[in-house]
This record gives C-alpha cells, sequence and structure tokens, in this order.
C-alpha cells in the first residue's frame, strides 16, 4: 500500500510546475546571495574628517584612514557643525575632527589630539566602526613614535604585543560562519512548508477525504508524504554544499556522513512540525501564515545571526525547544571544527525527541474520521 | 442483521444543538439499489459519511458489510467504494494513475491491478484516455472514471453521492447502465440523488426530510400510497 502512494506522491512533485524547480533555485539563491548580505563584518562606514590643523601629519592620517577597507572617506567638512548635518542627513557615520595644532603637539612630544562623534542608531555598527578607527589611531600613534625615537630607545620602554591564535576559523572568515546555518535554513524552508503546504492542498481539492474513506493507515499515509522531502531535502542540501565549496572553498572539516546523518534526522523532525502545521490548517492561506510565523520565531531564536547566550535567560530556555538551534549547531560544528557524531550527542538526542515528538503528535492529530 | 449490506437503527449525528441525522432506521440488502432522497439539508451527505465510517454517530448502530461503523470504521472502509459529489480523483495524475492508486490503495497486486485496468478502460471505451491527466477529461468521463475506480476493488457496497451532478442527460443514462451492472455482479449500490427520474430506476427509495426517514419503500408503492403520477410529486409532497 505504502509504495502505491509514494508512488503518487513522486509523480505529483515531479509533474508539479513549479516544485521542480523550486527545489534546484532556493539553494542557489540561498548560497549566492545571503552569504554576502547576512555579514555583521562592518565594512564601508562612511567617514567626514575635519581637518582643523591642514599639516603633513594630519593629511597622512587621513590618507591612511581613506586606505582602509573599512572606512570610506565620505567627505571632508570645513567645521564641526558642517560635518553635524552629515551625519544628520544620513551620508556620514563617523566625524573624525582633527584638533588644531594636532602636529605641533606631537612634534613637542605632547599629544595631538582627534575627536570622534559617531552615530549610534545602529549600534553594531557605530562601536565596531569606532573599535576599528582607534585601532587605526593606535596604530598611527605607534608608527610616528617608532620613526621619532630610535628603535633601541622604544625596546627599552617596553610594550605589549598581542599575538591572537584563531582556532577553526584562522582567518575570521563570516562566510565559514553563515554557510552552514544558512543550509539549515534552507532545509527548513523545503521540509518544513512543502509538506505542510501539500497536505491542505488535498484538503482543499478534496482529495483527501477520497483517501480517508479508503483503508489507508495514518502511519502510512504521513510516511508517504514524508518520503519525497527527505529526497528533495537531500538534493537541495547538496547543491548547497557543492556551490558553497566551488564558490566561497568552503568545506567541511568534518565528514560529510555525519552532515547528512543529522540532516536525515532534521529532516523528519521539521517534516512532523510541517504536518502538525497542517493538521491544525484548512486552508493554504492559514497555513503559509502558521508556518511563515513559526518559522521566523525558531531562525530568531536559532542563533543564525545572534550567539543564544547573548539572548537573556528567559529567551535562552524558550531556545531549548528549538529544533533549529542544534541543528545549526550540527552543522557549524562540523563544518568548522570537524566534530563526528561522537561529540554531538547532545544535539543528536534532541532532534531525535524533536523527531519522534513532532511526528508522533501530527499522527495523533490526523484523523480520518471526526 | 448481518445479512443485510447496509443496516441502521436509530442512527443519530448531532454537531451542537443541532441534530443533523435523527434516529433513522432501514435495512438494505445485498445487490439492492437503494436510492437515498431529500432535500438539501436533509442530512443525506451526514447519514451517509456514517455510513462510510468518515464520521463518528453520536447514537445508534450502523453495520454496513458486516462490520460496525463507530467500532471498525477501517474494516468498513476495506468494503466500501465511495465516490463524493464533489470529484476527488487526483487530477494531476493520469487515468490510469489513478486507478492504480485506488486499487494499490485497497490492496490489489501489481499485476492484477494492470490487467483488470485494461479491461475497465475497454469497457469505458478510454482506451485512447489511458494517458490523459485527470483534470484534461470532460465531467461526465471523470464521473464514470470516478465510479469505475470506486468499484474497481469489488466492494461489497458502493456509496455514491450525488454522482451525477451536472453530468449531461445521456451520460447519465449511460451512468445509471454502469451502476446496473455493478448491482448484478452483486455490489450493493446506495445512491443520493436529486433527478427523480433517477429515483424510478432504484429497487428502493428513501425520503429524508429535516434528519429523519419520511417515506422508504419501492418507487411504485410509493407512487401509489401518495397518489402521485411520479416520484417528482411523492417528493414534493414530502419535502415540502
Amino acid at each position: 500500500m505504502l509504495k502505491f502512494l509514494i508512488e503518487k506522491e513522486f509523480k505529483q512533485l515531479l509533474r508539479h510546475s513549479f516544485l521542480p524547480k523550486l527545489v534546484i533555485a532556493m539553494p542557489c539563491i540561498i548560497l549566492l546571495v545571503f552569504p554576502w548580505v547576512a555579514s555583521y563584518e562592518v565594512k564601508n562606514v562612511s567617514l567626514c574628517v575635519v581637518d582643523n590643523d591642514h599639516s603633513t601629519l594630519s593629511s597622512r592620517l587621513m590618507q591612511k584612514v581613506a586606505a582602509s577597507a573599512h572606512f570610506r572617506l565620505a567627505a571632508t567638512a570645513s567645521g564641526y557643525s558642517r560635518a553635524m548635518q552629515s551625519i544628520e542627513s544620513g551620508d556620514a557615520d563617523i566625524i573624525l575632527e582633527i584638533q588644531p595644532s594636532f602636529e605641533e603637539q606631537l612634534m613637542r612630544g605632547g599629544e595631538g589630539q582627534v575627536m570622534l562623534s559617531v552615530n549610534a542608531v545602529n549600534g553594531v555598527k557605530g562601536s565596531l566602526g569606532s573599535a576599528y578607527l582607534l585601532s587605526l589611531l593606535s596604530d598611527y600613534a605607534a608608527e610616528l613614535r617608532s620613526e621619532r625615537i630610535p628603535a633601541p630607545a622604544v625596546a627599552a620602554v617596553g610594550s605589549i604585543r598581542l599575538l591572537p591564535t584563531y582556532f577553526f576559523n584562522p582567518r575570521l572568515n563570516y562566510k565559514a560562519y553563515m554557510i552552514p546555518a544558512l543550509m539549515v535554513l534552507l532545509l527548513t524552508l523545503l521540509c518544513g512548508f512543502l509538506p505542510a503546504l501539500n497536505i491542505v492542498s488535498e484538503k482543499e481539492a478534496g482529495t483527501i477525504e477520497q483517501l480517508n474513506v479508503t483503508p489507508v493507515g495514518k502511519l502510512t499515509f504521513i510516511l508517504a508524504k514524508l518520503t519525497p522531502y527527505w529526497l528533495v531535502g537531500f538534493i537541495a542540501l547538496s547543491i548547497g554544499f557543492a556551490l558553497a565549496a566551488l564558490l566561497y572553498h568552503i568545506t567541511p572539516a568534518g565528514s560529510f556522513g555525519t552532515i547528512y546523518f543529522f540532516s536525515a534526522i532534521y529532516i523528519l523532525a521539521i517534516s512532523g512540525f510541517g504536518l502538525l502545521i497542517s493538521s491544525y490548517s484548512d486552508a493554504m492561506q492559514q497555513a503559509m501564515l502558521l508556518a511563515f510565523f513559526f518559522i521566523m520565531i525558531l531562525a530568531l531564536t536559532s542563533g543564525l545571526f545572534t550567539p543564544v547566550s547573548s539572548m537573556p535567560q528567559w529567551a535562552q530556555y524558550i531556545t531549548v525547544f528549538n529544533p533549529l538551534k542544534y541543528f545549526m549547531q550540527v552543522m557549524r560544528m562540523v563544518y568548522l571544527k570537524g566534530s563526528g557524531i561522537g561529540d554531538l550527542l547532545p544535539q543528536l538526542i534532541a532532534l531525535c525527541g524533536f523527531a519522534v515528538f513532532s511526528n508522533t503528535w501530527a499522527t495523533l492529530s490526523y484523523k480520518k474520521s471526526k | 442483521m448481518s445479512a443485510f449490506a447496509i443496516y441502521a437503527e436509530n442512527l443519530t449525528k448531532c454537531f451542537g444543538s443541532f441534530t443533523a441525522v435523527n434516529s433513522i432506521s432501514f435495512s438494505v440488502e445485498a445487490g439492492e439499489i437503494f436510492g437515498f432522497l431529500g432535500a438539501n439539508g436533509a442530512g443525506k451527505t451526514t447519514a451517509m459519511r456514517m455510513l462510510c465510517g468518515l464520521s463518528k454517530p453520536t447514537s445508534g448502530a450502523g453495520v454496513v458489510a458486516g462490520y460496525d461503523v463507530a467500532r471498525e470504521p477501517e474494516k468498513v472502509k476495506q468494503s466500501i467504494g465511495y465516490m463524493s459529489q464533489k470529484f476527488s480523483l487526483y487530477e494531476d495524475l493520469k487515468v490510469w494513475e489513478n486507478i492504480r492508486l485506488f486499487a494499490g490503495i485497497y490492496g490489489m497486486r501489481g499485476k492484477h491491478i494492470a490487467s483488470k485496468t485494461e479491461q475497465t478502460l475497454a469497457h469505458l471505451g478510454f482506451e485512447a484516455e489511458r494517458n490523459t491527466l485527470v483534470k484534461a477529461l470532460p465531467l461526465g468521463w471523470k464521473q464514470k472514471l470516478a465510479f469505475s475506480v470506486a468499484i474497481f476493488h469489488e466492494p461489497k457496497v458502493v456509496f455514491l453521492d450525488e454522482p451525477t451532478g451536472g453530468v449531461d442527460p445521456a451520460t447519465r443514462r449511460r451512468f445509471w447502465e454502469m451502476i446496473y451492472q455493478a448491482a448484478e455482479r452483486g455490489i450493493t449500490v446506495f445512491v443520493t440523488t436529486h433527478y427523480m427520474d433517477e429515483a424510478e430506476y432504484c429497487n428502493r427509495v428513501s425520503i429524508m426530510v429535516d434528519g429523519r426517514i419520511e417515506a422508504l419503500d419501492t418507487p411504485k408503492n410509493l407512487r401509489q400510497q401518495y397518489s402521485a403520477p411520479n416520484m417528482d410529486g411523492v417528493f414534493q409532497r414530502l419535502a415540502r
């Protein structure tokens, strides 16, 4: 009986005017667009410089800042109030004001003064931007010092140099961190939404009643509905892996076996969740809205963009019930740290728990007769 | 009572305070064509859904093909065929694929399905439409196909809910020929309809009014009892 139902699901899926294209297009779009836009690296901070000194050293500072990839010299203003206007109009994010007699003070061995004014509407951009600028300024100060004071003298004063080593992602490549998580999003959208919409469309067409009046078992019905989405998920995921390797040279440090193993369980869990939504929806719009609502909440609390550890305690408790979080941890750990199944037992248990829970609930809530 | 193909005793269905089917009792013999008439909203579809195991009775008993509809709905489903008011084969599957799917669901073997599909298509004159998507068929053809699918696994009872709604007279005629052929093979036919000429074709007819069965007899006896020239006259007097 199951064989005939699975056959039917595949025929319908392949014959669908849109779904097969979606399965190919979705990983492409997510992998081509998202890694570039979903980034916390702050680049192109617009800088407005007010140079009140007009000296050699002040213009050298300006050139140094402009040469950095983080900054874009948006404007130079003749006075602070002019510069402030450019912040208000949104043309500049940071004002760097070089005080009069900047060079003179430095030459005399005193302190050259500069002032930073930062637009903090976007807190992350503001704080990271000013931090970058501060490190540029201290670099510049060190440069000047070494030019003016002979090396042995510098050594005599003594200084601390930081030599950080970055493990797992040595070049601090943000894409290497985001791409594994984007694959989770991809599977969630495809394997969570589609089964829900599929069943609700059978409700709308009335064909589900024709099945309910046959001896098809609930479990058989649900298994037949889920099987195609395993394959759909694996195909989309494989396209994602290929694109990540080709375009960004990002390949998992761990094994593909581990990833596919966890993906199989995750697809089961998230499809079960989709089925659950379909059990409680009678119309397509209702299912769409419900699925969209949950997927948004799940994505935001998954640690996709913001680390779960920086969320308030009560929000962290909510994330305990978020399967996306566990699968995202799995993907990032396998991709970046090369973890194996043995390192991921807590996540394995959590995901299996979700798979059993959502599918049991979905099976129980599917009523063949009312 | 299990000698009857369908047996209902005080079968009742309430939705909240509304009683859709109010304690109906009747029995249908094997191989009989039983017409189930009534105005819109009289409770025909609800009663039929209970007998098919799609809806649980609030009280009373129903036995179909020897199984209790409340306690063994899945066994009832194994023994019946059902064709609903709303056409419900898969529009995006081909003719033969729909037949294969439903035959497979009822546990028929692949080879048997293939050979019987050829017979059925030949009988319907659908050989050329074998690979046509069902959505491309005209309504009358769809209904004939749906009926053939409903009796493909040789059920003991077939339930037809307004099978000929919106179908042209010639196709309706042909449809009733198919119903007679099925009944001759021993399949009990339980059919609802709004066409009174079709009611005349039934062995016995029941007429539901406001959730109750107001009349149940052969068309001939009903005409005499209500001194009406035809079933239409009987219906007009009862359903008013």
